[in-house]
């Protein structure tokens, strides 16, 4: 019990991780759904060139561990003359990363819209970028809905990773409060419970959203 | 109708402005030749029902004519000025140039095809909005006034999910006649309609005929184009075996193919 009463008593080293880990999830998520929208685009292109290099980038970012490619990252960026701090190179790695994961939802939604409701469009005198943002994205949203929440979720778990490049993150500050204090068991089970109640948030907010898509589907 | 007026009727179509021509139009899918030399004149004020056995090539007919599917041969005209391809083929319109002589053609799709993730009104109002550049409050009053002409006044604000089959094509007739178009034409607008659903669409449809819509409809429902096609064009294996004035298409086919597809109908509907 003295363990967790010591937790208590440093709960402001949690709680920074616990705002660092809601923040970077938030950009995250604003940032790979703009990416996974973008990246759409060309994958669905009648276009060689762009639905290649689409492909390309989706399958080389699904293949690699997230792990992996946050260090990369974090090596690769100086190098390429980007001055960006580690908290910033962690929410770049993320949205990267699961943009990828996004795009390959919204590809799937996409291939899967009835064909007719995109042909109206065109017979009305739609195209490019009014039919796509009128026409086509937002069912292809509304359809990736479910699905979206569980990348979400994904993008949680990706978030602790960042500890290996020292991001101050929920997992960062657990390690650092037990190894200064060792107060293992206490400081991961307090952090298990904030990233579980994070994903609960997330899955009601997704839930409410969905009813909402169900009679625009 | 005396044998005289037929003719003095069709005398009186031949001499009104064509609306719609298409000329010489072929079309393949990989090695299946789907419409082979098509030629056909639609003129302003006409009801063209296309018939023909399924796999008859009207669905593909349809769609050349606004491009949807794009012809290997042959050139479409909306009022006497080339669609899709430029003068003397070849060369395809730019997509923008293409979009904007779409706009002066209506479409009704088989299966509604109405935007799911917008209101009826909004399905109504969405292309005279961002296509057209009507202001909201212009499109939204044409919309309504249209809306109540197809008796749903009541389910503006409803999502196309919420509503009937019937209720859905009576919403797209609605949406195609929001852009003011030239001609519209319906592919098999009532056949995925349960029965009982059929009638409320063709009463819209019969509403436009009387109002001197041009239309070209291809439909199963023998009885509607029997009573208001201005003429009938029969299609089989991708050619127009025989066109003609409804009552001679039924009463006394030219053909034996056309013979044999009604007979064949009649037999299903008894
Ligand atoms: N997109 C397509 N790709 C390949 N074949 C097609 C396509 N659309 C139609 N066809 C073929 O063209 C023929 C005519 O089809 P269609 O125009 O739909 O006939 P109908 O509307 O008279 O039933 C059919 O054999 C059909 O299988
Ligand atoms: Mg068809």
């Amino acid at each position: 019990m003295n363990e967790f009463a010591l937790v208590w008593e440093h709960r402001d080293m949690i709680l920074i991780g616990f705002q660092n880990t809601l923040l970077i999830v938030v950009l995250g998520t604003v940032g790979s759904l703009v990416l996974g929208v973008l990246l759409t685009i060309p994958l669905m292109s009648r276009r060689r060139g762009p639905a290649l290099i689409g492909t390309i980038y989706v399958d080389a970012m699904r293949c690699v561990p997230f792990l992996l490619f946050a260090y990369l990252l974090y090596f690769a960026l100086p190098s390429l003359g980007l001055d960006f701090d580690n908290w910033w190179t962690g929410v770049v790695a993320l949205i990267l990363y699961n943009g990828a994961y996004m795009a390959e939802l919204f590809r799937g939604a996409w291939a899967n819209l009835p064909k007719e409701l995109i042909e109206a469009g065109q017979a009305y005198g739609f195209t490019g970028w009014v039919l796509l943002r009128r026409i086509i994205l937002p069912p292809v949203i509304f359809a990736a809905i479910p699905l979206v929440g569980n990348q979400l979720i994904q993008i949680v778990k990706d978030s602790a990773f960042l500890t290996i490049i020292a991001v101050a993150e929920l997992t960062h500050e657990a390690t650092s409060l037990q190894t200064t204090y060792f107060v293992p068991f206490a400081s991961f089970l307090a952090v298990v419970f904030l990233y579980w109640l994070t994903c609960l948030s997330i899955e009601s907010t997704v839930g409410y959203a969905n009813r909402l898509a169900e009679v625009r589907r | 109708m005396t044998d005289d007026q037929t003719t003095m009727s069709q005398l009186a179509v031949q001499q009104r402005p064509v609306i719609l021509e298409v000329s010489g139009l072929s079309k393949s899918f990989g090695a299946n030749p789907v419409l082979r030399d098509i030629s056909l004149k639609i003129h302003k004020a006409e009801t063209v029902c296309l018939l023909g056995p399924s796999g008859s090539g009207k669905s593909t007919l349809l769609r050349c004519m606004n491009w949807l599917e794009q012809p290997d041969g042959g050139t479409v005209f909306l009022a006497g000025q080339p669609l899709g391809a430029r003068p003397g083929g070849g060369l395809r319109m730019r997509d923008k140039e293409l979009a904007a002589m779409r706009t002066r053609i209506g479409m009704v799709f088989q299966h509604f095809a109405l935007w799911p993730h917008m209101s009826v009104l909004q399905n109504v109002m969405e292309a005279p909005v961002h296509v057209l550049k009507q202001t909201k409050d212009e499109a939204r009053a044409t919309a309504v006034s249209l809306l109540q002409r197809v008796g749903l006044a009541g389910k503006m604000d409803s999502f196309p999910a919420r509503l009937s089959g019937g209720q859905k094509q009576r919403v797209a007739i609605a949406r195609a006649l929001a852009m003011k178009p030239e001609v519209i034409l319906f592919d098999e607008p009532t056949s995925s309609l349960d029965p009982e659903l059929v009638g409320e669409v063709l009463a819209v449809m019969q509403d436009l005929v009387r109002e001197g819509m041009t239309m070209v409809v291809v439909t199963h429902e023998m009885g509607f184009a029997r009573d208001v096609a201005s003429r009938v064009v029969f299609m089989d294996g991708g050619h127009i075996v025989e066109s003609g004035p409804p009552d001679q298409f039924f009463e006394a086919p030219q053909t034996e193919r056309a013979r044999q597809f009604l007979m064949r109908y009649a037999a299903r509907n008894n």
